[in-house]
């Protein structure tokens, strides 16, 4: 026998064409992998969870035990890990890369806020303990509420609503309650044509007749038109401020003043508030009502789809009216105003909006975040998103139409359209092209009032180079569909899946599994 | 400032490459009288992490936390074990970190897991379909009394006694608004449940009944009865489950005969957090989907015909629909669905129907321990994880006085139904997988004394 002298190479050997990479006989390609359902890997008798006996009793279900197959599959730990750990790496996410989805604020989700949220001392409380056992979560509230009552210059802050759209429902509530209690019951909410569509559809959820009001050519709402549809049949005027476009409504204390005029409210929805903070508090603006999403400004991680939080800041004339439960400082604790004391304290509260108090577990991150970067590190929050935002209008209104970047600065999103674009080739082709790219696309075809939108906000936590790299980007994007490159109407090319048919999806809606025979019988 | 990464080099090249000379530039169309020109007085300035936690370490440590005492708290929120896997996938930062998948092509992973997520909720619910999740019980059921509302065009729903008083709250909170009209009373301190006297004042104008199973008081009832006389007049019947680990051990409400089945998911993966957030569950027929709130993930195909997933019948949802969706829901429990979705997985049907097992073992054991303290009385014929016990005094009392001694003994009725003082002798008593012997006998105790 002899030894092998030849060893394995060591330099990879010419290939000739990219367009020879053969196919897998699994489907993978290295690092991406393809993952079945549980439903197809996992079994009703696996299980990744061990428990202690039960004890021995005679049942008393009512005669109601469960008989049937739930059909729940399980599978061991090892196999649950992996199974989620392959998801989850088909996910674009902030911690990969620059996610400038407009009007979502994307920014960094520190670290420390899952900690702390994470201590048993927040996380293992239950919402319905003794109250001499919950101070330090009252006092997480009290501080909270606090901040954003300061950083907002308004009077209070109803801090129990689950969302940005369950706050606006919080406000308009506090805002009917507020009409109802001088027997003024008025009909109809004014909403400009570039808000988002929670606007509306909160107005109508709270029996309201919606009406739009028009923007004036520079973006932003059209202050005659609203003065002279101002009557005693309007409740409120719901505006985004700075709004959809990314631009400060440069009116909104004569709009404030003309609206309590009329004897209506002012609703401000704070989505884009990140524009703003330590910069320029509401209350000057004359707003009775704002939502604050925690989850965009105060970085609680908005976890593929939520949880949010939405507490409602609201001035001293809809005080009164916000909802129960809420904290309040008595001696040296913190005591829960609920149901059963509020006839002393609280006598015209519209009630209460959810079970428990709200979204403690985002109050705790939201006051570590604010802690964190303190007064000086909020104002230069917004700076650096207004800097930010600008830094990429300037960087491409001169391959991308911005319809409203001759106005002047934007505030923390730049706003371009699909104008100049080659005949066929539209925004979902650039968004799809950035994907390729390895960028979360820009919110498209919103707002509503500009063509083609591509909203992008890049916010204040993306560093100067990883913004150069975006404009790059978007940038060779843009030349490609003015140029009329088909090959980006194919794109994505490089992401776990090509541009998906949603068509098909809602024609014949699957949403849940079912096994292939069953399937099939029922076709 | 350690989460912004701009210098201020970078800052100076940035603002010419714009053409401003300050920041102050970019803020021009703020009016001048609404532009602080210094920082807001009276808050501090930034600080460390390490500053940072202490503090709220200390906040904290101010709370008696569940895993520190014999603890019995239930009534709509449970404290069950949550592997420990579930808690370091959720905090992948593909998963954390991610929005809501508007671009399916690089969001599969969050769609197939609320695919999944869908599938099993409307399983353990028995029901033919489940949305992508809501925020939370109470909002979920206000929202199947408008779909009900929308679907028979009638404006009246009766709520059970044994509904959960914050959820009928919730929904006397909105009817002022929507014009529903909604019948209520305060639950008795009986055994049996309200469905007779339910299934009496069903009448032609009934959109829905609500119906709890388990109920508030832990009680569990046959839902079948109550299905039939609702479908008899054209009325539909919404379920309520508080604790989905029931429905291991109870049919689902949807097998006996419920149209739209609603329900908390928090005992399921998410964990106690005070109340929020939490995780609403939402499953109907399949006939209803249509008038569904909320977002719905379906299967599809990719251009290159391979399987994947979208958010779908968008037409029902707000940003397409505006005043005309059928909800305003935007945001809502993604991660909390996923935390859910991963520990059923964990559990599957065999660990699933395991823990109800123990759970109801431990209940049954305790339920009959404390029936022997003198001045204690079980109420329940019938219960799962979770029973009514009647004290001999006012149960408010003796709940703070043994918290004082560091035992969290269940929820009193008086903080449930501070209106209703002639069950405030209720006390209701939770017993999960993690109460051992010794906090029941700690308990059975601890009451003894307090009510000697």
């Amino acid at each position: 026998m002899t030894m092998l002298k030849e060893g394995r190479p060591t330099a990879p050997q010419a290939v000739n064409d990219a367009d020879t990479i053969p196919a897998t006989a699994t489907g993978n390609r290295a690092l991406m992998l393809e993952e079945a359902l549980i439903f197809e890997i996992g079994s009703t008798d696996t299980t990744g969870v061990d428990f202690a006996d039960a004890p021995k009793v005679a049942s008393r279900l009512g005669n109601l035990a469960r008989t049937d197959g739930i059909g729940l599959p399980g599978l061991s730990e090892q196999e649950t890990v992996r199974h989620y750990t392959r998801l989850s790496r088909q996910n674009y996410a902030i911690d990969l890369g620059l996610f400038p989805l407009g009007s979502c604020t994307m920014k960094h989700n520190p670290r420390l806020n899952e900690k702390v949220a994470r201590m048993p001392g927040f996380a293992d409380i239950h919402p319905l303990q003794p109250q001499s056992t919950v101070q330090g979560a009252l006092a997480v509230i009290h501080e909270l509420a606090a901040w954003l009552v300061t950083l907002t210059g308004m009077h209070s802050v109803a801090m129990s609503p689950k969302a940005g759209a369950h706050g606006e429902l919080c406000g308009l509530l506090a805002i009917r309650a507020a009409l109802e209690a001088r027997g003024d019951a008025r009909s109809v909410i004014l909403v400009p044509e570039s808000a988002h569509g929670t606007n509306p559809a909160t107005a109508a959820f709270c029996g309201y007749k919606v009406e739009d009001i028009p923007a004036t050519p520079d973006g932003r709402v059209d202050l005659e038109a609203l003065k002279a549809r101002l009557g005693p049949d309007v409740a409120a005027v719901m505006i985004t401020n700075p709004n959809t476009c990314g631009l400060f409504e440069r009116d909104m204390k004569t709009i404030s003043d003309a609206v309590h005029a009329a004897g209506a409210f002012v609703y401000c929805d704070g989505a884009n508030f990140n524009a703003i903070v330590g910069r320029v508090r509401p209350g000057d603006l004359g707003v009775d009502a704002m939502h604050i999403n925690l989850h965009k400004t105060f970085s609680t991680p908005h976890g593929g789809g939520g949880p949010g939080s939405g507490p409602v800041v609201l001035s001293e004339a809809l005080t009164p009216f916000a909802p129960l439960p809420f904290v309040e400082k008595q001696g040296d604790g913190f005591a829960l105003v609920e149901e059963e004391t509020a006839d002393e304290h609280h006598a015209s509260s519209f009630g209460r909006m959810v079970a428990f108090h709200g979204q403690m577990g985002m109050f705790t991150r939201a006051l570590t975040y604010i802690l964190s970067h303190g007064a000086d590190g909020l104002r230069q929050v917004a700076e650096d998103a207004v800097l930010n935002a600008n830094y990429v209008l300037r960087s491409l209104d001169d391959v991308l139409d911005a319809p409203f970047g001759g106005s002047g600065p934007c505030m923390h999103e730049a706003l371009f359209s699909d104008k100049g674009l080659a005949d066929g080739f539209t925004t979902l082709d650039i968004a799809k092209g950035l994907i390729d790219e390895g960028f979360h696309p820009m919110t498209m075809y919103f707002p509503l009032v500009v063509h083609g939108a591509m909203l992008v906000e890049p916010t204040e936590t993306e560093s100067k180079a990883a913004l150069d790299q975006f404009i790059l980007a978007l940038r060779s994007l843009a030349n490609r569909a003015k140029a009329g490159d088909e090959a980006l109407k194919g794109a994505p090319y490089f992401a776990p899946r090509r541009r998906l048919d949603e068509t098909l999806a809602a024609r014949k809606p699957v949403l849940t599994w079912t096994e292939p025979a069953l399937a099939q019988a029922a076709e | 400032m350690r989460y912004l990464p701009l210098t201020d080099t970078d800052r100076q090249e940035m603002l010419s490459v714009i053409g401003a000379s300050s920041i102050d530039d970019l803020f021009v169309d703020v009016p001048a009288e609404a532009r602080l020109s210094g920082q807001i007085e009276g808050l501090p300035d930034h600080a460390s992490e390490l500053a940072v936690e202490r503090h709220m370490a200390a906040l904290a440590r101010k709370n008696l936390s569940a895993g520190e005492a014999p603890f019995f708290l239930g009534a709509g929120a449970y404290k069950h074990h949550v592997p420990a896997s579930v808690d370091h996938l959720i905090q992948r930062g593909e998963f954390l970190t991610a929005y809501t998948p508007y671009q399916p092509e690089i969001a599969q992973g969050t769609l197939q897991v609320l695919f999944e997520f869908q599938t099993q909720v409307a399983r353990l619910l028995g029901c033919d379909v489940a949305n992508a999740s809501m925020y939370d019980g109470s909002t979920a059921c206000w929202e199947a009394i408008g779909m009900a509302r929308r679907i028979t065009k009638r404006g009246k729903a009766l709520l059970s006694s044994g509904l959960h008083p914050h959820y009928v709250s919730v929904a006397n909170t909105m009817a002022k608004f929507t014009g529903d009209v909604l019948e209520h009373e305060s639950p008795t301190l009986d055994a049996a449940t309200d469905i007779d006297a339910l299934i009496a004042s069903i009448d032609k104008d009934t959109s829905c009944v609500v119906v709890q199973y388990p109920d508030i008081l832990g009680r569990i009832a046959d839902l079948t009865p109550l299905a039939d006389a609702a479908h008899a007049v054209g009325a539909l019947l919404v379920a309520v489950v508080t604790e989905p680990v029931a429905l291991g051990a109870i049919k689902a409400p949807g097998h006996m005969g419920a149209d739209i089945v609603v329900g908390e998911g928090q005992s399921i993966g998410v964990g106690l957090q005070f109340g929020g957030p939490y995780l609403g569950l939402f499953a109907c027929k399949q006939k209803y989907v249509r008038q569904m709130p909320g977002r719905l993930c379906g299967e599809t195909l990719d251009a290159s015909g391979k399987r994947g997933f979208v958010l779908t019948l968008s037409t029902r949802e707000q940003h397409i629909r505006r005043e005309k969706a059928t909800s305003n829901i935007c945001t809502n429990s993604g991660l909390c669905a996923l935390a859910f979705s991963i520990h059923m997985t964990l559990l599957g049907e065999k660990g699933l129907r395991e823990l109800a097992v123990l759970n109801h073992g431990l209940a049954v054991q305790a339920a009959d321990r404390l029936a022997q303290v003198p001045g204690v009385t079980l109420l329940n014929d019938s219960f799962f994880n979770e029973f009514t016990l009647i004290l001999s005094k006012d149960a408010r009392d003796v709940v703070r006085a043994l918290a004082d001694k560091g035992v969290l003994a269940g929820v009193s009725l008086g903080r449930l139904f501070p209106t209703a003082p002639e069950i405030g002798n209720g006390l209701v008593v939770a017993v999960t997988e993690t109460v051992t012997p010794e906090d029941i006998e700690t308990l059975a105790k601890a009451l003894e004394e307090e009510l000697a």
